[in-house]
Protein backbone atom coordinates (compact mmCIF):
# COMPACT_ATOMS: atom_id res chain seq x y z
CA UNK A 1 0.00 0.00 0.00
CA UNK A 2 1.03 3.47 -0.79
CA UNK A 3 0.66 6.34 1.47
CA UNK A 4 1.82 10.07 0.53
CA UNK A 5 2.97 11.69 3.78
CA UNK A 6 2.67 15.27 3.72
CA UNK A 7 5.55 17.31 4.58
CA UNK A 8 5.36 21.14 5.47
CA UNK A 9 7.62 24.18 6.73
CA UNK A 10 8.37 22.82 10.29
CA UNK A 11 6.47 19.54 9.74
CA UNK A 12 8.47 17.21 11.94
CA UNK A 13 6.92 14.29 12.13
CA UNK A 14 7.30 13.14 8.61
CA UNK A 15 10.46 10.96 8.87
CA UNK A 16 8.78 9.25 11.29
CA UNK A 17 5.50 8.29 9.37
CA UNK A 18 7.61 7.36 6.83
CA UNK A 19 9.64 4.98 9.32
CA UNK A 20 6.67 3.13 11.16
CA UNK A 21 4.77 2.95 7.67
CA UNK A 22 7.91 1.24 6.31
CA UNK A 23 8.39 -0.46 9.11
CA UNK A 24 4.21 -1.64 9.08
CA UNK A 25 5.21 -3.13 5.46
CA UNK A 26 3.85 -0.66 3.34
CA UNK A 27 5.49 2.09 1.39
CA UNK A 28 5.71 5.69 2.31
CA UNK A 29 6.90 8.47 0.62
CA UNK A 30 6.85 12.31 1.07
CA UNK A 31 4.77 15.10 -0.76
CA UNK A 32 6.26 18.64 -0.59
CA UNK A 33 3.26 21.17 -0.09
CA UNK A 34 3.89 23.37 -2.57
CA UNK A 35 2.82 20.20 -5.28
CA UNK A 36 -0.36 20.39 -6.34
CA UNK A 37 -0.70 16.49 -6.92
CA UNK A 38 -0.43 13.80 -4.43
CA UNK A 39 0.43 10.96 -7.30
CA UNK A 40 -0.87 7.78 -7.85
CA UNK A 41 -0.85 6.83 -3.74
CA UNK A 42 -3.64 4.78 -1.75
CA UNK A 43 -3.42 7.07 1.19
CA UNK A 44 -2.70 10.50 3.02
CA UNK A 45 -1.25 11.17 6.33
CA UNK A 46 -0.91 14.73 7.89
CA UNK A 47 2.00 14.59 9.79
CA UNK A 48 2.66 16.27 13.17
CA UNK A 49 4.90 19.06 13.78
CA UNK A 50 4.87 22.90 13.77
CA UNK A 51 4.14 23.72 10.05
CA UNK A 52 4.16 27.49 9.43
CA UNK A 53 5.19 27.70 13.39
CA UNK A 54 2.21 27.54 14.09
CA UNK A 55 1.91 31.34 12.78
CA UNK A 56 -1.47 32.59 13.75
CA UNK A 57 -3.30 29.29 14.90
CA UNK A 58 -2.20 25.56 14.36
CA UNK A 59 -2.64 24.60 10.93
CA UNK A 60 -4.38 27.96 10.02
CA UNK A 61 -1.88 28.47 7.48
CA UNK A 62 -0.95 24.88 6.32
CA UNK A 63 -4.35 24.61 5.04
CA UNK A 64 -4.00 26.65 2.58
CA UNK A 65 -0.99 24.75 0.75
CA UNK A 66 -1.33 24.06 -2.67
CA UNK A 67 -1.07 19.98 -1.83
CA UNK A 68 -3.97 20.98 0.82
CA UNK A 69 -6.58 21.43 -2.26
CA UNK A 70 -5.33 17.99 -3.65
CA UNK A 71 -5.82 16.54 0.02
CA UNK A 72 -9.41 17.96 -0.32
CA UNK A 73 -9.73 16.10 -3.72
CA UNK A 74 -8.36 12.77 -2.57
CA UNK A 75 -11.13 12.98 0.38
CA UNK A 76 -13.86 14.14 -1.90
CA UNK A 77 -13.31 11.13 -3.80
CA UNK A 78 -13.79 8.52 -1.07
CA UNK A 79 -9.42 8.26 -0.11
CA UNK A 80 -8.16 7.34 3.19
CA UNK A 81 -6.79 10.25 4.88
CA UNK A 82 -5.25 10.29 8.55
CA UNK A 83 -3.86 13.72 10.47
CA UNK A 84 -2.01 13.46 13.54
CA UNK A 85 -0.72 16.04 15.80
CA UNK A 86 -0.19 19.10 13.92
CA UNK A 87 -2.21 17.04 11.19
CA UNK A 88 -5.34 16.72 13.22
CA UNK A 89 -5.09 20.18 13.57
CA UNK A 90 -4.96 21.18 10.28
CA UNK A 91 -7.24 18.74 9.02
CA UNK A 92 -9.55 20.79 11.28
CA UNK A 93 -8.66 23.99 10.35
CA UNK A 94 -9.67 22.60 6.31
CA UNK A 95 -12.83 21.94 7.44
CA UNK A 96 -12.41 18.44 6.65
CA UNK A 97 -13.26 17.54 9.84
CA UNK A 98 -15.12 19.04 12.25
CA UNK A 99 -14.27 21.59 15.64
CA UNK A 100 -11.15 23.09 16.68
CA UNK A 101 -8.13 22.16 19.08
CA UNK A 102 -7.43 24.94 21.22
CA UNK A 103 -4.86 25.53 24.39
CA UNK A 104 -4.34 22.60 26.49
CA UNK A 105 -6.29 23.46 29.34
CA UNK A 106 -3.17 23.58 32.18
CA UNK A 107 -1.39 25.90 29.30
CA UNK A 108 1.18 23.40 29.59
CA UNK A 109 2.70 20.88 26.70
CA UNK A 110 2.47 17.67 27.18
CA UNK A 111 4.91 14.85 26.28
CA UNK A 112 3.80 11.54 27.54
CA UNK A 113 2.16 8.03 27.34
CA UNK A 114 -1.65 8.48 27.47
CA UNK A 115 -4.32 5.46 27.35
CA UNK A 116 -7.25 5.38 24.95
CA UNK A 117 -10.33 3.74 24.87
CA UNK A 118 -11.24 2.93 20.65
CA UNK A 119 -15.27 4.19 20.81
CA UNK A 120 -15.83 2.74 17.42
CA UNK A 121 -14.09 -0.16 16.20
CA UNK A 122 -16.36 -0.02 12.90
CA UNK A 123 -13.45 1.88 10.75
CA UNK A 124 -11.02 1.74 8.33
CA UNK A 125 -8.80 3.57 11.53
CA UNK A 126 -9.46 1.04 14.21
CA UNK A 127 -11.00 -2.04 13.04
CA UNK A 128 -8.01 -4.09 14.00
CA UNK A 129 -7.50 -2.34 17.32
CA UNK A 130 -7.92 -4.92 20.01
CA UNK A 131 -11.18 -5.45 21.59
CA UNK A 132 -10.68 -6.76 25.15
CA UNK A 133 -11.77 -3.71 26.44
CA UNK A 134 -7.92 -2.90 27.33
CA UNK A 135 -6.76 0.26 26.41
CA UNK A 136 -4.05 1.58 23.76
CA UNK A 137 -0.86 3.44 25.06
CA UNK A 138 0.33 6.03 22.48
CA UNK A 139 2.65 8.94 23.43
CA UNK A 140 0.69 12.69 23.04
CA UNK A 141 3.59 15.28 22.33
CA UNK A 142 1.02 18.91 22.35
CA UNK A 143 0.50 21.82 23.40
CA UNK A 144 -2.61 22.73 21.86
CA UNK A 145 -4.71 19.30 21.80
CA UNK A 146 -7.72 20.45 23.73
CA UNK A 147 -10.83 19.35 21.59
CA UNK A 148 -13.51 22.14 20.96
CA UNK A 149 -16.92 21.95 19.38
CA UNK A 150 -20.14 23.43 20.01
CA UNK A 151 -22.82 21.41 21.28
CA UNK A 152 -25.19 20.46 18.55
CA UNK A 153 -22.08 18.85 16.35
CA UNK A 154 -20.74 17.54 19.40
CA UNK A 155 -24.17 15.95 19.38
CA UNK A 156 -23.91 15.16 15.96
CA UNK A 157 -20.11 13.23 16.59
CA UNK A 158 -21.93 11.13 18.92
CA UNK A 159 -25.24 10.14 16.80
CA UNK A 160 -22.64 9.57 14.11
CA UNK A 161 -20.55 7.35 16.14
CA UNK A 162 -17.72 9.81 14.81
CA UNK A 163 -15.76 9.73 17.97
CA UNK A 164 -13.21 7.20 17.93
CA UNK A 165 -10.58 7.43 20.64
CA UNK A 166 -11.16 8.94 24.04
CA UNK A 167 -8.35 9.41 26.49
CA UNK A 168 -9.07 6.62 29.48
CA UNK A 169 -7.45 5.31 32.22
CA UNK A 170 -4.95 2.30 32.32
CA UNK A 171 -8.40 0.56 33.16
CA UNK A 172 -9.93 2.00 30.39
CA UNK A 173 -12.17 4.27 32.28
CA UNK A 174 -13.29 7.57 30.77
CA UNK A 175 -12.33 9.80 33.40
CA UNK A 176 -11.85 13.11 34.08
CA UNK A 177 -8.47 12.79 35.74
CA UNK A 178 -7.26 10.99 32.80
CA UNK A 179 -8.11 13.65 30.21
CA UNK A 180 -4.26 15.15 29.76
CA UNK A 181 -5.46 18.66 27.93
CA UNK A 182 -9.39 19.33 28.52
CA UNK A 183 -10.74 18.02 25.23
CA UNK A 184 -14.56 17.92 25.42
CA UNK A 185 -15.73 14.57 26.30
CA UNK A 186 -12.13 13.22 26.36
CA UNK A 187 -11.78 13.19 22.79
CA UNK A 188 -8.61 12.16 21.80
CA UNK A 189 -9.87 11.53 17.86
CA UNK A 190 -12.70 11.69 15.40
CA UNK A 191 -13.63 10.95 11.97
CA UNK A 192 -15.71 12.49 9.74
CA UNK A 193 -19.64 10.96 8.49
CA UNK A 194 -17.94 9.12 5.91
CA UNK A 195 -15.24 7.90 8.38
CA UNK A 196 -12.76 8.06 5.27
CA UNK A 197 -10.73 11.44 6.98
CA UNK A 198 -10.23 10.92 10.80
CA UNK A 199 -7.56 13.09 13.17
CA UNK A 200 -6.30 12.24 16.79
CA UNK A 201 -3.51 13.89 18.73
CA UNK A 202 -1.64 11.13 20.10
CA UNK A 203 1.48 9.59 18.00
CA UNK A 204 0.51 6.05 16.47
CA UNK A 205 3.87 7.03 14.42
CA UNK A 206 6.11 7.06 17.61
CA UNK A 207 4.45 3.31 18.82
CA UNK A 208 5.47 1.15 16.25
CA UNK A 209 8.72 -0.27 18.10
CA UNK A 210 8.86 -1.77 21.65
CA UNK A 211 11.77 -0.08 22.00
CA UNK A 212 9.79 3.31 21.80
CA UNK A 213 8.04 1.87 25.27
CA UNK A 214 4.81 0.77 22.97
CA UNK A 215 4.08 -0.90 19.83
CA UNK A 216 0.04 -0.25 20.10
CA UNK A 217 0.19 2.58 17.63
CA UNK A 218 1.03 -0.56 14.98
CA UNK A 219 -2.82 -1.66 15.24
CA UNK A 220 -4.05 2.11 13.76
CA UNK A 221 -1.85 2.12 10.46
CA UNK A 222 -2.77 -1.85 10.49
CA UNK A 223 -6.39 -1.03 9.86
CA UNK A 224 -5.62 1.65 7.76
CA UNK A 225 -3.40 -0.95 6.07
CA UNK A 226 -6.28 -3.72 5.77
CA UNK A 227 -8.79 -1.04 5.26
CA UNK A 228 -7.03 -0.57 1.74
CA UNK A 229 -6.23 -3.95 0.87
CA UNK A 230 -9.48 -5.00 0.67
CA UNK A 231 -10.75 -2.00 -1.27
CA UNK A 232 -8.10 -3.51 -3.28
CA UNK A 233 -9.40 -6.98 -3.59
CA UNK A 234 -13.08 -5.34 -3.98
CA UNK A 235 -12.12 -3.40 -6.92
CA UNK A 236 -10.36 -6.73 -8.68
CA UNK A 237 -12.78 -8.96 -8.02
CA UNK B 1 -5.07 53.50 6.20
CA UNK B 2 -5.05 50.49 7.62
CA UNK B 3 -7.40 48.40 9.33
CA UNK B 4 -8.20 47.04 12.75
CA UNK B 5 -9.07 43.67 13.66
CA UNK B 6 -9.99 41.78 16.96
CA UNK B 7 -9.92 38.40 17.64
CA UNK B 8 -11.52 37.29 20.57
CA UNK B 9 -12.26 33.43 22.02
CA UNK B 10 -16.03 32.31 21.93
CA UNK B 11 -18.07 32.64 24.95
CA UNK B 12 -18.32 29.16 25.19
CA UNK B 13 -14.96 28.29 24.46
CA UNK B 14 -12.37 27.51 27.38
CA UNK B 15 -9.93 30.70 28.08
CA UNK B 16 -7.34 29.02 30.14
CA UNK B 17 -5.10 31.71 29.63
CA UNK B 18 -7.80 34.68 30.12
CA UNK B 19 -8.49 32.96 33.68
CA UNK B 20 -4.90 32.74 34.53
CA UNK B 21 -4.55 36.49 34.35
CA UNK B 22 -7.67 37.57 35.85
CA UNK B 23 -6.63 34.91 38.64
CA UNK B 24 -3.18 37.29 38.64
CA UNK B 25 -5.41 40.58 38.56
CA UNK B 26 -7.16 39.72 41.50
CA UNK B 27 -4.34 38.57 43.72
CA UNK B 28 -2.47 41.91 42.71
CA UNK B 29 -5.60 43.64 44.63
CA UNK B 30 -7.59 44.90 41.33
CA UNK B 31 -10.89 44.31 42.95
CA UNK B 32 -14.22 44.58 40.41
CA UNK B 33 -12.58 42.34 37.56
CA UNK B 34 -15.31 39.70 36.40
CA UNK B 35 -13.01 37.90 33.63
CA UNK B 36 -10.67 37.95 31.28
CA UNK B 37 -10.59 36.47 27.59
CA UNK B 38 -7.18 36.82 26.41
CA UNK B 39 -7.45 37.72 22.12
CA UNK B 40 -5.39 38.61 19.36
CA UNK B 41 -5.27 41.98 17.60
CA UNK B 42 -3.77 42.34 14.24
CA UNK B 43 -3.14 45.38 12.33
CA UNK B 44 -3.10 45.51 9.09
CA UNK B 45 -1.92 48.26 6.44
CA UNK B 46 -3.43 48.70 3.39
CA UNK B 47 -2.31 51.29 0.45
CA UNK B 48 -3.50 54.40 0.46
CA UNK B 49 -6.27 55.21 -1.65
CA UNK B 50 -7.64 52.46 -0.83
CA UNK B 51 -11.58 52.20 -0.69
CA UNK B 52 -12.51 51.68 2.34
CA UNK B 53 -15.68 50.16 1.23
CA UNK B 54 -13.41 47.00 -0.77
CA UNK B 55 -11.56 47.02 2.15
CA UNK B 56 -13.95 45.85 4.72
CA UNK B 57 -15.38 43.45 2.06
CA UNK B 58 -11.85 42.03 1.74
CA UNK B 59 -11.03 41.68 4.78
CA UNK B 60 -14.19 40.31 6.10
CA UNK B 61 -13.90 37.61 4.25
CA UNK B 62 -10.90 37.08 4.91
CA UNK B 63 -11.08 37.26 8.67
CA UNK B 64 -13.80 34.34 7.86
CA UNK B 65 -11.52 31.93 6.14
CA UNK B 66 -8.82 32.42 7.77
CA UNK B 67 -7.41 35.41 10.01
CA UNK B 68 -9.79 33.71 12.69
CA UNK B 69 -11.27 30.47 12.88
CA UNK B 70 -15.35 30.81 13.49
CA UNK B 71 -15.53 27.67 15.36
CA UNK B 72 -13.76 29.31 18.57
CA UNK B 73 -13.36 32.91 17.69
CA UNK B 74 -15.54 36.18 17.42
CA UNK B 75 -13.92 39.40 15.61
CA UNK B 76 -14.38 43.13 15.28
CA UNK B 77 -13.11 44.71 12.21
CA UNK B 78 -12.90 48.64 11.85
CA UNK B 79 -10.98 50.23 8.77
CA UNK B 80 -9.31 53.84 9.96
CA UNK B 81 -7.46 56.45 7.86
Amino acid sequence: MRFAILQFPASNCDQDCVHALRVMGAQAKMVWHKDTSLGEVDAVIVPGGFSYGDALRCGAIARFSPVMQAVSRFAENGGLVLGICNGFQILCEAGLLPGALIRNRDLRFHCEQVFLKTANFDTAFTSGIRRDGVPIRIPIAHGEGCYFADAPTLERLQAGRQILWQYCDASGAVTEAANPNGSLMNIAGIANARFNVAGLMPHPDRAVEGILGTEDGRSILSSMIAALESRKSAAAA
Amino acid sequence: MKAKLVITPKKAVLDPQGKTVANALEHMGYAGVTGVRVGKYLEIDLAPGTSAADADKALHEAARRFLSNPVIEDYRLEIVE
